[in-house]
């Protein structure tokens, strides 16, 4: 029952995506591209994506969050760290950089992996870059800390 | 190097609303923050919980969204990838590397760590914003 709930959950994070028309690198480079203001290049479509986005979860969540627990599971599991540290500034910058370069970020990777070979190699090369931050973050003896859960 | 494209505030808007309300869906039904890397890198072992299978599910039903959107509307969007091969291998290298390494992207730290009002995602938020408009505006105006 929770599986399917998680395969919709998926879909609708996935067809909000398409429509929003985010599983479309160019619309993103061209929302980040903020000096192509002049040339009528940018694309604001990307804030209003994250409005609607913020606006229905900010209101969401404070409704969930007064049950005392989910549907299905003991407890909410929300991040507990607070501390502004390295990774939490290395961390997004690199990824800021990986975004700025193709235009893709994980979730709308993963939307566009059916559309062909590039968007298909860009997500194997993403889940091996994931794992081997995982393994670097993980290791027993590190100068980094332990990794927090996100 | 730039494709133009259409501003769709309406339909951003709306599909925006979509993704929040599968991440409040998420929270409600099973207490998970709805963060597409965190759920990615926990595909692969060593796993810590036995939620393995849902997580599987909500990536396969990211994946299948977009053949979903041709049944109902009969056409598939095509996205417009101008990157080279190389350019997306290493582009998606830094990309999993970056967003396990901060804890999130943007779907963790921008959409449900700001609906938190969580410090640590608005700095992440602020910070890959930034460099991500740099890095298009040195490959698209400098170099």
């Amino acid at each position: 029952m929770l599986i399917l709930a998680q395969f919709a959950i998926g879909l609708i994070f996935g067809l909000g995506l398409v429509i929003a028309g985010m599983s479309n690198p160019a619309k993103v480079l061209n929302f980040l591209d903020v000096a192509g203001i002049g040339s009528g290049i940018w694309d604001p479509s990307l804030a209003f994506v994250l409005a609607g986005a913020i606006a229905v979860t900010f209101v969401g969540y404070k409704l969930v969050l007064r049950r005392g627990q989910p549907i299905f599971g003991e407890r909410f599991h929300l991040p507990t760290a607070q501390d502004i540290d390295a990774r939490i500034i290395a961390g997004p910058a690199i990824f800021g950089i990986g975004w700025g370069l193709a235009g893709f970020c994980p979730g709308p990777a993963f939307t566009a992996m059916t559309s062909g070979v590039p968007a298909a190699i860009f997500v194997a090369a993403m889940l091996a870059g994931m794992l081997a931050a995982r393994t670097i973050a993980s290791r027993p003896v590190s100068v980094i800390g332990p990794a927090t859960s996100g | 190097m730039s494709t133009a494209t259409q501003f769709t505030p309406v339909a951003s808007l709306m599909g925006g609303a979509l993704i929040g309300l599968s991440a409040v869906l998420l929270m409600w039904l099973n207490g998970r923050i709805a963060g597409v890397s965190g759920i990615a890198v926990r595909l692969f072992p060593p796993y810590t919980d036995s939620e393995l299978p849902g997580r599987a599910a909500m990536i396969t039903g990211l994946v299948v969204a977009p053949l979903v959107y041709g049944l109902v509307a009969g056409s598939i969007p095509v996205p417009t990838i101008t990157s080279s091969l190389p350019l997306l291998v290493i582009a998606g290298l830094i990309v999993g590397f970056g967003s396990v390494w901060g804890n999130g992207c943007t779907s963790g730290h921008g959409v449900c760590g700001l609906s938190r009002l969580s410090v640590r995602s608005m700095v992440a938020t602020f910070t890959f914003m930034a460099t991500a408009i740099a890095t298009v505006f040195i490959t698209r105006h400098i170099l």
